[in-house]
Formats: C-alpha cells, structure tokens, sequence
C-alpha cells in the first residue's frame, strides 16, 4: 500500500495545514479535496492515472494531518479559507472535491475564478449538508468521551457535527457558479460528476456553464486546460 | 468591587467578580455584577462588543434586585482567542455559561444585537432553561439591503468574499494597531457614531490592554466586519413564534450601521403571543446604552421582583 510522504504544512491563522504531494509530475496541478471526516489518501483511484501533472491532496482544519482547533467553530467559509491557502501555494490548478469537498471546491471557483481551472463536484460523505436551511434549534456539545480535555485527534469530532449541518440554499450555490463563470475563461468551469443530487447540487448542474460528465470524462476536460509545465517534483 | 482599573464615567462600576467558565477548551471571561446570593439574569453582549459595555446598565439592573451575569465571547474582550469562530460555537458558549449560573432552574436571558441573536437561539434550543427573553435591537430584517438591487448585492457578495479570503491568507501575522486611548475611541466612534466620546475613552480602559507602544482593542484580530455566508433574517424571526416564555424585544429607530434598520412592521407579525414590544424613537442601535435608564426601567418592569 502506498504512503504519504511528509506534507508540506501551510499556516491559516493559528492551524496547521497539511497539503500532500499525493504524485508528482510535470504539467498542471490537481488539488484533491476530501470528504467530510476524511483525509487524504495516497492509493487514488484508478480514474486519476491519466492526470498528467502533480496531484495534491489538502487535509481540511481538523482533519488527517492537519492540527485540531480547541472548541470547535467549524464553517463551510472556514474550509474555503483553507483550500484557498492551498491553491496560494500550487498556484493555478484544478479542484477535485468529495463531498463537502465538492462543496467547497464550488466556493472555490467561484472566489478564485482565474485560478481554479475547472472544478470537479464528486459524491462523498457530507455533500447533502444541511439541507437548504436550518432545522430546529440545539447546541452541539463537547463531545462526551473528550469532556473538553481529552487528547485532540482527527477527525476533530466537533468538525463532523458542525459541518454536518452546514446550510446550502440553492440560490446561494448557484451564485458561486456564475462567479465563476464570469470570471472563468473555460466555457465550463465546473463540472458535476456526482451520483446523487442534493437539491444546491441540482441547482449548480441546470446553471449555463456547468458540464455533467463522468468523472474520467470531467479530468480528461481541464487536464490541459491549466498554464503550461508548471512543473512540480 | 474587583480590583480592576478604570476610567471613571458617572454610573459605571466594574463588574464586582470575574470567573472563567471552560466552554470545551476555550476559557470564557464571566463577570458578575450583584449580590452573588441574588436571582441572577443572563446578558449577552453584542458583537465586537464585550461585557463591560454593561458597566452602566448591568448595575441598574442589580438595583432592582438582580444579579447580573455576562461573560465575553470567545474572541473578544478577556476571554481566550479561539483558532476557529462559528454561530454554533457561540451558541455553544452561552449555553455553557448558562449551565455555570443555573445548572437546573430557568432564568432570564437577555441579549443585545447579536447576543440577542443568541438568546433566541438558546430559548428555541432550550426552552427548559429560559424564563424570559429580552432582545434589545438584535430582531433582524432584510430591511438594510431592501433598497439594493440583485445585481449590486451580488457584486457586493463577491467583493466580500474576495477581501475574506485575502484577510484568512494575511490573518496569521495581524495584531490590532496600537493608538492612545483618544485614538481608539476615535475609531470605535466610526462605527459607535451614537456614543459619547467620554463613553468610548472609558471603554477603551476595560476593552483595550496598556502594551508598551500604546493601547490595544483585546479583539481577536482574526475577527473582521463584514463577511459573507448563506445565512438569512428570516431564519431567525422564524425561531420567534414558538417561544414559550414572556418575551420583551426592544428596537431603536435611529439607523445606525451596526444596526439591522429593523422596523416595528418587520417584526411584529412574529412576535409571540402576549410579548411585549417598543420601539425607542430617537434611540439608536446600542439602546441600553444610549438610554440605560429607560431600558433598564423597562426590562426591571418586564421581569418584576426577583422572588
């Protein structure tokens, strides 16, 4: 089975971040996402073989290798903030996320339009979110086996609960396709790949702009769509 | 009293205890004005505020027999800078300070702006711990970008987001700009236009800490207004209806940037049955502090006599 190197660790405020060189390689850059309690992973499905260029994997606050914030405090906007730090340091990439991550890969490319070349939306664990807007009331506690001192590991269980119930009103997701529509040069910078649908993620895939492709299909559309030999070791 | 040091201001007094309450890692400030034997009411303060804002309302409120109790949020004032900052984490805090005062019995919560935001929050959530709420304008509306078209909220939406982002990638090496006292209470004025400067110079005195260049906000500096987000007024005027308990909220009519411009007619048609409602004319966001006395008067009268 395949390891991870030591990652490369980037700083967000007063975390940690792990960024994985997940492959390397001479072309443009892939930057993985995880799914909601995830983490990076160095055996990447056989789908990614045909990625030409490096391949990266960020660990999200709280998750995999990167550290774990006491008190929890967890926010999709958080999440963004991190892969933004991430593709600060790639520089131009394409964004491939599961999950939540797709998730935040839309926010992504809608924030950053010039630099996420195409964003892959893919089907892992918290991608439905918190549905399209709050339920009923309640505080998420302190998790009871940590009692608020037990040893910080990850996945940081107040990063599953708080992110969990993340809210994604439709037309909040669909802003984030035409920022990046506008500001993207690709006739079609984000493409859905997923299998199920939430509702943000039916009204991403029915916005101009927006392919729906297999996975193969989605890396194969932006693997050359990048700036060339950027080259990575 | 505490042994902490002020300016002085007519009718101020520091809280008479401090504590820290741990809110899963994250050592919170409390301060407590009042006997400590007394009734207590729960106060949450606003954003960017902190809980010796109360110095002048808190003591009036102890006049009537209360204890009150505030702490500062996470972030701000005395209590621990967090690595992360969230609704749910708010929420999460208050109810941990709650659980510090009254571990079984139901008291009253009142909150000011955003802190009345987390009143409502906690009375929906826990309506066994809560037995009156008083939000002093923190009822939001749409109000403030009625007037604003699609177009231009969407081109603000993404000004913002762009300029959050470049504030979390520069965050890691900030701190808040030293000035004098006057200095700071010449920037709080930008956004507290309503305040007396006296006011301000005395809050920079508890709010602010004395470094060797000068005088400091104790505000995180990750912490920024502005922001972006899906959330939405109505979301939270939904909580309202089914409140369970007497409710008071109280609005100021002067339109103040750090305000939500809520109008009566905004709110109105959520209220609960039998709540009480006024609508300050001639009073701005920051309405127990404008009018200490007058609030103070009617939140005394709406609890009655601690028993």
């Amino acid at each position: 089975m395949n390891s991870l190197a030591d990652p490369v660790v980037l700083r967000h405020y007063h975390v940690r971040l792990a960024l994985h060189q997940v492959r390397v390689g001479s072309g443009h850059p892939l930057l993985l996402l995880h799914g909601l309690g995830e983490a990076t992973r160095a055996d990447l499905p056989p789908y990614f073989d045909e990625w030409p260029g490096p391949i990266w994997g960020l660990d999200f606050t709280g998750h995999g290798a990167s550290s774990v914030p006491v008190g929890g405090g967890y926010t999709a906007e958080i999440l963004l903030a991190d892969a933004n730090v991430a593709l600060a340091h790639i520089g131009e990439a394409t964004v491939f996320g599961r999950g939540v991550g797709a998730w935040i890969a839309l926010l992504l490319a809608g924030a950053r339009p010039t630099r996420v070349r195409g964003a892959i939306l893919f089907d892992g664990p918290g991608l439905v979110g918190g549905g399209t807007e709050p339920g009923s009331s309640f505080v998420i506690e302190a998790p009871a086996a940590a009692g608020g001192n037990a040893k910080l590991t990850t996945p940081d269980p107040f990063a599953v609960a708080e992110l969990a119930r993340d809210v994604r009103p439709p037309d909040y997701a669909a802003s984030f396709v035409r920022f990046s529509v506008e500001g993207s040069d690709l006739p079609e910078p984000i493409t859905v790949s997923t299998v199920a649908r939430p509702e943000w993620l039916v009204a991403v895939a029915a916005e101009p702009g927006v392919a729906d492709l297999p996975v193969e299909e989605a890396l194969a559309l932006y693997s050359s769509s990048g700036s060339p030999s950027v080259a990575t070791t | 009293m505490s042994n902490e040091v002020s300016a002085d201001y007519p009718g101020a007094h520091a809280p008479d205890r401090r504590r820290i309450v741990d809110s899963a890692g994250v050592a919170l400030s409390v301060a407590e004005w009042g006997d400590p034997d007394a009734r207590p009411v729960l106060m949450a303060h606003g954003g960017f505020d902190f809980a010796r804002t109360l110095d002048v309302f808190a003591p009036l409120i102890v006049a009537g027999g209360w204890r009150v109790v505030s702490w500062d949020q996470r972030g701000h004032g005395d209590s621990a800078h967090a690595e992360l900052y969230s609704w749910d984490a708010d929420v999460r805090d208050a109810a941990a300070v709650l659980a510090s005062v009254s571990p079984d019995q139901p008291i009253p919560i009142m909150g000011h702006s955003k802190g009345g935001g987390l009143v409502l929050h906690l009375a929906d959530a826990l309506p066994h711990r809560v037995s009156h709420v008083v939000n002093l304008d923190g009822l939001p509306s749409r109000r403030n970008m009625a007037d604003v078209s699609e177009r231009e909220r969407t081109r603000f939406m993404a000004r913002e987001l762009g300029a959050w982002l470049d504030h979390r990638l520069a965050v890691a090496d900030k701190e808040r700009r030293p000035d004098t006292i006057a200095g700071l209470a010449e920037r709080r004025a930008r956004m507290n236009t309503r305040l007396s400067p006296e006011w301000l110079r005395y809050l920079v005195t508890a709010g602010a800490r004395h470094d060797a260049d000068g005088w400091r906000w104790k505000l995180d500096p990750s912490l920024r207004f502005g922001g972006f987000g899906p959330w939405r007024p109505e979301w939270q005027l939904q909580r309202i209806p089914g409140l369970s308990v007497p409710f008071l909220g109280v609005l100021g009519m002067e339109k103040e940037a750090m305000g939500w411009g809520t109008r009566p007619s905004d709110v109105t048609p959520y209220l609960p049955r039998g709540a009480r409602f006024e609508a300050l004319d001639g009073v701005g966001h920051f309405v127990h502090i404008e009018q200490p006395h007058l609030v103070s008067d009617l939140v005394l009268d709406f609890l009655g006599t601690p028993s």
